[in-house]
């Protein structure tokens, strides 16, 4: 049995991911989970995890929710009316 | 009031017959620097045939995807007091009730953090503040939280389920939608606040097929409420109808859309196989019919109504299902439904539209139910046709 990643590492791989596409491409929760999922593979990361790992990243401030049509998950940004 | 300018295309509103909604922001702005500068685009974007606000999405409240809908005007030098014009939308309790205090606590929040100016309730159902700076988010949903409300959903969420007033007022419910919603509300609420889905997802709970809020074309998912035993006829109501002029052939039976009620002047005999819980007789003649004792809900799959890509109504997803707490069977199917589309369903598709582009057949196989004939509209048009073989398979 391979051993289940943490809450931190799916977060902290979720957050290098949403960094890496800033200014290239919205993430959505969706696509991030899919992503790290891929990344770790299904027996070590379960969606709970992932859904964990979103709480954590938002409620510290590290990612927030944007609305651009859909929604996303980014990096806190300046306030900018587009 | 920095910002006041005349408005004369606005005051023209006001000269015609019926309330004005602008009568009521030239009050706001009476005390409301962001009513007052609302009135000033409001104008503008009249002579200018332009509207000019502009979306925007990186407002919200700490820790929630959901609640708040961002918008700036695009003429902030003009009007610095909208300059940003966001709205709340606040969780609405189940059936719209509320005691007066809770309303004027709602107010007086608003008009420390926001415009002052509401519109209750929106189309979602929710309490939509409408107008406030991104400062005053925070300290706004404090209070509202301080004083048990919650911010309902927006974005790509479930959406604040909403019903109609059910048993509270109304004697035709066939289960209890106050329960269901304030249930389905509290049993959803990451998905409420979070957004995890591919879009908007509505559920809305109806007692019966009058189907009083819409649910059939605004909701995604639809409980609306129905019998599957004999509709009550009680006789002497039915012959006070007749003694009072009621034309039980005409207004009744040819009226019927199934075509199942005949009355030979002085007995109404119903054909209850064939009957499609469509409520027109019961709703002709309230005190004399009512549903059957055997009550649940039809669950009904794909609705919207959206400006963007077409309206679309439900179609039968489950014909029966007992509405009853803890709601399991319910909450089972619709957390089925969300991980499938949420995890094979595009950006900004609707379930409907996915529905669509899948299939029926994978769909279902999908989120693992059986294809039933109340699903497809032939050979009968009326999705609420139960047939003989429905009854008979059902465990006794
Ligand atoms: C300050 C500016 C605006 C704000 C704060 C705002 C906010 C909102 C809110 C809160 C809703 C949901 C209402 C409900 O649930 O009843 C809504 C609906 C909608 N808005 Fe806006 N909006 C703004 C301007 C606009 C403009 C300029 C347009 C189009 C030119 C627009 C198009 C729509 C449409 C099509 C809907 C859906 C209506 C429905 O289905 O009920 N909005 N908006
Ligand atoms: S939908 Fe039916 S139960 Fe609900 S309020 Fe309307 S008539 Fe009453
Ligand atoms: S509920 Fe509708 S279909 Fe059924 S008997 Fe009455 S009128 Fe006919």
């Amino acid at each position: 049995m391979s051993t289940p990643v943490t809450v931190e590492q799916v977060a902290d791989a979720m957050f290098r991911m949403i960094s890496d596409a800033a200014g290239v491409r919205k993430l959505k929760p969706t696509d991030v989970t899919k992503a790290v999922i891929e990344q770790f593979g299904a027996d070590r990361c379960s969606k709970e995890t992932c859904k964990e790992a979103i709480r954590q990243l938002v409620d510290s401030g590290r990612c927030i929710y944007t609305y651009f049509g859909g929604s996303y998950i980014e990096l806190p940004q300046r306030e900018i009316a587009e | 009031m920095s910002d006041k300018k005349p408005t004369p295309k606005l005051d023209e509103l006001e000269t015609g017959p019926w309330p004005s909604f602008v009568r009521e922001m030239k009050r706001a702005a009476e005390t409301s620097p962001m009513a007052e500068g609302l009135l000033g685009v409001v104008e503008l974007s009249y002579e200018d045939r332009v509207g000019h606000w502009k979306h925007g999405g990186v407002v919200g409240v700490r820790g929630y995807g959901a609640g708040v809908i961002g918008r700036y005007s695009d003429v902030p030098e003009q009007f610095p007091d909208v300059a940003q014009f966001h709205t709340m939308r606040v969780n609405h309790p189940a059936g719209w009730f509320y005691k007066t205090d809770a309303l004027r606590k709602i107010c007086d929040i608003w008009e420390r953090h926001g415009s002052g100016l509401t519109n209750l309730h929106g189309a979602t159902g929710d309490v939509i503040l409408l107008g406030t700076k991104t400062e005053e988010l925070e300290p706004a949903f404090e209070e509202l939280t301080e004083n048990g409300f919650d911010l309902g959903g927006s974005g790509s969420v479930i959406r604040t389920p909403s019903c109609c007033v059910g048993p509270a007022r109304c004697e035709w419910a066939c289960f209890d939608t106050l329960a269901l919603t304030y249930d389905l509300t509290r049993h959803f609420q990451d998905e409420i606040h979070r957004p995890s889905l591919p879009y908007k997802f509505k559920i809305k709970a109806s007692g019966c097929p009058n189907d009083c809020v819409a649910a059939i074309a605004r909701a995604d998912l639809s409980v609306i409420g129905t019998w599957r035993d004999a509709i009550e006829v009680d006789e002497a109501a039915l012959a006070d109808y007749v003694r009072a002029g009621v034309d039980v052939r005409r207004d009744v039976c040819d009226l019927c859309p199934s075509r199942c009620l005949t009355w030979d002047d002085k007995t109404l005999t119903i054909d209850n196989a064939a009957c499609a819980r469509c409520m027109h007789c019961i709703n002709v003649l309230p005190k004399a019919l009512r549903p059957g004792r055997e009550r649940g809900a039809c669950l009904l799959i794909g609705g919207k109504a959206p400006i963007v890509s077409g309206a679309m109504l439900s179609s039968v997803l489950v014909p029966f299902m007992k509405i009853e707490p803890p709601y399991t069977e319910l909450k089972e199917l619709i957390g089925k439904i969300l991980e499938l589309w949420a995890d094979e369903g595009k950006n900004r598709e609707r379930v409907g539209e996915f529905i669509q582009r899948v299939g029926l057949g994978s769909f279902l196989e999908a989120i693992g139910l059986e294809p039933r004939p109340e699903m497809v509209k032939h050979p009968r048009e009326n999705p609420y046709v139960f047939y003989e073989e429905y009854f008979e398979e059902e465990p006794k």
